[in-house]
């Protein structure tokens, strides 16, 4: 079935799909009419303003905002207090959004404001008076997991975490199978190392902002950037102990999510602020409330040890995962550890991962959570094993590569995958041939991701004039409303420029997962897909009618209803244009809807070529040359696939290079700014070529897989093999910043 | 707490405003006068979301205080069309898809068009150099440098100088 | 019955073993049974759960059928970015 599904997908000649066409909203982007989070206002608008913990590790003793609260033109204030005990499903998130009882990192949430202007809202916040009982803390994994590590929960710890470690310590997952000691015996080689990666942040251009509304009946608005508006609304309403249906929640054009996007920070105390001033309240966060307080991902500490055969055989693959998420449990190590080894085909593996919570704020989902960081553990791994057998680390991985019907080192088996074919893209491409100069190196790394699906609603109207109005519940972070009314105008045979597909409330449509996990062009295109097939139905059984014939004597072809065949009687076609303008004459206005929970996403591989060039004398690193070679299924508009490529292999440049949450001896934040917080800028970078691969999806009608996230994994590793073959030296902690780089390069010469 | 009368022209529109002393220029055009176009990334100068050109300078708007805006030609993204004929940055960039989210997008024109007045055929380098000061998270920049080196192409008077690309989108 | 393969650190909620079978004829089924022959999974479970049916992931979706010969694997609830 799944084979049929396949061979139907690759023989389909796609008119619309796969050809770049302009985004819709390409105009209001480029001439600054766009309306992203800040943009919005209201009349009679207050200005909100959070207070925030200057101590990593705090306890709250006493809250006095009287001075504050009487402060002329202040008219709301906020503290924990106001909040009602939340369900405990958002017990968290709440903690996280305004402290209880203590402050568990520097940054972390204390009071809010709201006044009349900025300068009162900021003076209001000097007025609050905070009593705190400063507190240990601890900011690093490992001394976290340590016994004896200042424990910021008691009794979080869960039923799979073995004696011996702190209470920082959450969860233990394993996986894996085979016989790890048994393999490495088989080994002519083992190498045994340990990583370390940086916190790195989303690094969004648009910090997070909102705007809400709530008056005395209980019914409210609210405006904000987000990845997932249904979620801020089920968030909030739970926060704030609302029914769902009293809030209603529109997106705002978004400035960047990445991940970061896909939990809420200001919003249900926006929307507290509000309720008490009785007036609307908008909420912006400076970039350094950004980089203090939403979220960063993990920084880990990761062991690998791995065996291969002379001939690059890998025999066993070993790994131990230790990463810590902040203030909360949740951090992406179960993630990690089932991705670490997914792009091969092993006999013996495991994978242990602990989830560690430590004084930082709460990570946030960051394109493919959790694998980046295991992939560079792994393929810098893989990368010396090869090198030190005298063998092409290409060939190692193709010999390697898991392939359909290998049972994937997380435990399900494959269906048709790439890992493959990207391997051997990358063998034949030019890059990997292309000669070096001295100091310079080249590094090659593999990355794999899940992709999801889930639920999301779409609605089809076709207007009177037979253009098409598409309505969508997933905010376009990336040009998927141009997807959307591709993949609309492809089923319905009629050319892209008469759909338009809008980002709809939470009013309009049922539940939307958030635009999160690579989910949307394969989900919500597959919602599109169907509400289009059921407009065309409706389509076919209108012209029926008209020619008193039976419905399913009607076919639809490029864009027009036809008599299937000649025995159901010899009539013209009739366009979606000539069946839309006698739509009230024939039973009312003509839609498509499809509500269903998409699972069962493809998973999605990627291989990175790159070349640096080292500066052995100050530590400096130049990408030089990359390539990214990615399987999409199937690109429905190439370039978007393309930008999502280069844009994930670049942040990961970052995360190997430069970026890097720094941490003083007091357990704040460093470099809370763009100044010292680095990430790539335009003069770091050549141009980043891309080849998409397109092994079809049998679980989506084109066979689309998602591409968002994969380009984010190998970069890490890629970087990191390319710098250690420049250097002459393996480098093990990110990011490899020109000091460290320096060092090990000294370290090596002696 | 008495606000500074400013009399300023902003893309060619004689304009008076009063504010804070504090209000960067930022401040004034988004808060006070609905241009917001130019954006808040950073409000330090270090990711140019809020660029824009004063007597055709480039500057950061959120390092400048709405005061100093006196007597000055002030021009931002929402002046770079022509009505509705867009900029040839501005269609290149909508061609190239050369935004994502488009956040950085009002800046990154701003400055790409400040980078033609000062020099009309820039090599890659030079726009790469030029253009750092500007942040985006989301394209790797590489279809925003093609982008700018297309229309620079463009406003020169020669065809696409970039083949690969001009190749890739005919197919 | 339906083999499930259950990652490494549940197996203490399964005495040791690797894999479990249970009768069930869907997601739903399958949870349910999970949870009434193994209570120590329950905590689990209520965490969230991610179920590879022949490949492919499945977090929600009750009644998505999973056949006698169907390869099951019980994973922790993937999230994405
Ligand atoms: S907001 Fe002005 S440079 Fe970032
Ligand atoms: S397009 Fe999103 S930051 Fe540039």
């Amino acid at each position: 079935m799944a084979l049929d599904k396949q061979a139907e997908t690759a023989k389909r000649q796609f008119k619309v799909v796969g050809t770049r066409p302009n985004r819709p909203d390409g105009i209001d982007k480029v001439t600054g009419r766009a309306r992203f989070g800040a943009d919005a206002v209201a009349p009679g608008m207050l200005t909100g303003r959070v207070l925030r913990s200057p101590h990593a590790h705090a306890r709250i003793v006493k809250i006095d905002a009287s001075r504050a609260a009487a402060l002329s033109g202040v008219k709301a204030v906020v503290t924990r207090a106001d909040f009602p005990e939340p369900p405990a499903h958002v017990a968290d998130v709440l903690d996280n959004c305004m402290a209880g009882a203590k402050a568990l990192y520097d940054g972390h949430a204390v009071a809010a404001v709201a006044a009349v202007s900025p300068a009162v809202a900021r003076r209001a916040l000097k007025l609050i008076e905070v009593e705190y009982e400063v507190l240990a803390h601890v900011t690093d994994v490992d001394e976290a997991m340590q016994p004896g590590a200042p424990v910021l929960h008691e009794g979080r710890t869960d039923e799979t975490v073995p004696e011996g470690f702190s209470g920082n310590v959450i969860s233990r997952c394993e996986f894996g199978h085979g016989d790890i000691e048994a393999g490495l015996a088989k080994a002519d080689r083992v190498v045994e190392r340990s990583f370390r990666t940086a916190a790195t942040h989303q690094g969004y251009i648009e910090p997070h902002a909102c705007l809400a509304q709530m008056g005395p009946d209980g019914q409210a608005d609210l405006w904000c950037c987000t990845q997932g508006h249904y979620m801020v609304r089920n968030t909030c309403a739970a926060i704030l102990g609302m029914e769902v249906g009293q809030l209603r929640v529109t997106a705002s054009e978004i400035g960047g999510g990445f991940g970061g996007k896909t939990t809420v920070f200001l919003e249900p105390v926006a929307l507290m602020l509000s309720k008490k001033a009785g007036r609307p309240v908008k909420m912006v966060m400076s970039r350094e409330e950004v980089l203090r307080a939403s979220g960063p991902t993990a920084s880990t500490s990761i062991d690998v040890r791995i065996g291969m055969t002379k001939d690059g055989r890998i025999t066993a693959g070993d790994a131990v995962l230790r990463y810590q998420g902040g203030a909360y449990p949740g951090s992406p190590v179960g993630m990690g550890s089932m991705s670490a080894f997914a792009p091969y085909d092993l006999e013996n593996v495991r994978t242990v991962g602990f989830d560690v919570v430590s004084n930082r704020p709460k990570q946030a989902a960051y394109r493919a959570p959790g694998a980046p960081m295991a992939a560079f553990a792994v393929e810098s791994v893989i990368d010396e094993l090869a090198k030190s057998l005298g063998l092409d680390p290409l060939d190692v991985r193709i010999r390697n590569a898991a392939v359909e019907g290998t049972k994937s080192s997380y435990g399900p088996t494959y269906p048709a995958i790439g890992a493959k074919a990207t391997f051997e893209a990358a063998k034949a491409h030019p890059h990997w041939s292309a000669p070096l100069g001295e100091n310079q190196g080249r590094g090659v790394a593999c990355g794999f991701w899940f992709n999801f699906g889930g639920d999301t609603c779409v609605t089809l109207n076709v207007n009177l004039d037979g253009t098409v109005s598409v309505s969508e519940g997933n905010p376009d972070i990336g040009g998927s409303r141009a997807s959307m009314s591709m993949m609309a105008a492809e089923e319905l045979g009629i050319p892209y420029e008469q759909v338009r597909t809008i980002i709809a409330d939470t009013g309009s449509l049922g539940q939307n997962e958030v635009t999160d996990g690579s989910r949307v062009t394969f989900a919500v295109g597959l919602a599109t897909i169907e509400a289009a097939r059921q407009a065309i139905r409706v389509m076919c059984a209108r012209a029926a009618k008209i020619w008193g014939i039976d419905e399913d004597a009607v076919v639809w072809e490029d864009g027009a209803a036809k008599p299937a065949g000649p025995n159901a009687g010899q009539f013209p076609p009739m366009s979606l244009a000539e069946i839309a303008a006698v739509a009230s004459n024939t039973g009312g206005p003509i839609a498509g809807h499809c509500e269903v929970n998409a699972e069962g996403a493809g998973v999605s591989f990627a291989t990175h070529i790159v070349d640096t060039e080292v500066d052995p004398e100050t530590g400096a690193v130049k990408i030089l040359r990359y390539t990214v070679i990615q399987d999409a299924g199937k690109a429905v508009h190439p370039d978007y696939v393309e930008g999502q490529f280069q844009g994930g292999a670049v942040q990961g440049i970052g995360w190997a290079l430069n970026e890097e949450y720094i941490y003083g001896e007091d357990g704040r934040l460093q470099n809370p700014g763009f100044l010292d917080y680095r990430v790539p800028v335009a003069s770091d970078l050549p141009m980043i070529d891309t080849v998409i691969l397109e092994i079809p999806n049998p679980g989506h009608p084109y066979g689309v897989r998602g591409v968002g996230e994969t380009s984010i994994v190998p970069p890490l590793a890629a970087v990191a093999n390319a710098v250690s073959a420049a250097a002459g030296v393996r480098l093990t902690d990110l990011p490899m910043s020109p000091p460290k780089v320096q060092a090990a390069i000294q370290a090596a010469r002696g | 707490m008495s606000q500074i009368h400013v009399t300023t022209k902003i893309n060619g529109d004689e304009t008076e405003f009063l504010c804070e002393p504090e209000d960067t220029l930022l401040d004034v055009l988004r808060d006070r006068l609905g241009l917001t176009g130019a954006k808040e990334g950073c409000g330090t100068g270090d990711c140019g979301a809020c660029s824009v050109t004063v007597d055709d300078r480039l500057v950061c708007s959120c390092l400048m205080l709405g005061a100093e805006a006196e007597g000055r030609e002030i021009a931002t993204i929402e002046g770079m069309a022509d009505g509705e004929v867009l900029h040839p940055l501005q269609r290149k960039f909508i061609e190239h898809a050369a935004l994502q989210c488009g956040i950085c997008t009002p800046g990154i024109l701003v400055a790409a068009k400040s980078l033609l007045e000062n020099n009309p055929d820039p090599s890659e380098e030079e726009a790469r150099y030029w253009l750092a000061g500007n942040l985006c998270r989301c394209t790797g920049y590489d279809k925003i440098i093609r982008a700018v080196m297309d229309a620079a192409a463009e406003m020169r008077g020669e065809i696409a100088n970039d083949p690969d690309d001009s190749l890739r989108r005919a197919s | 019955m339906v083999e499930v393969a259950i990652w490494g650190s549940l197996r203490v909620a399964t005495e040791g073993r690797a894999t479990v079978e249970i009768e069930a004829g869907n997601l739903r089924e399958l949870l349910d049974g999970l949870a009434e022959a193994y209570p120590d999974l329950r905590p689990q479970l209520r965490r969230g759960v991610t179920v590879a049916i022949d490949g492919r992931n499945f977090n929600d979706h009750w009644f998505e059928p999973i056949r006698p010969d169907s390869e099951v694997v019980l994973l922790p609830r993937i999230v994405g970015g």
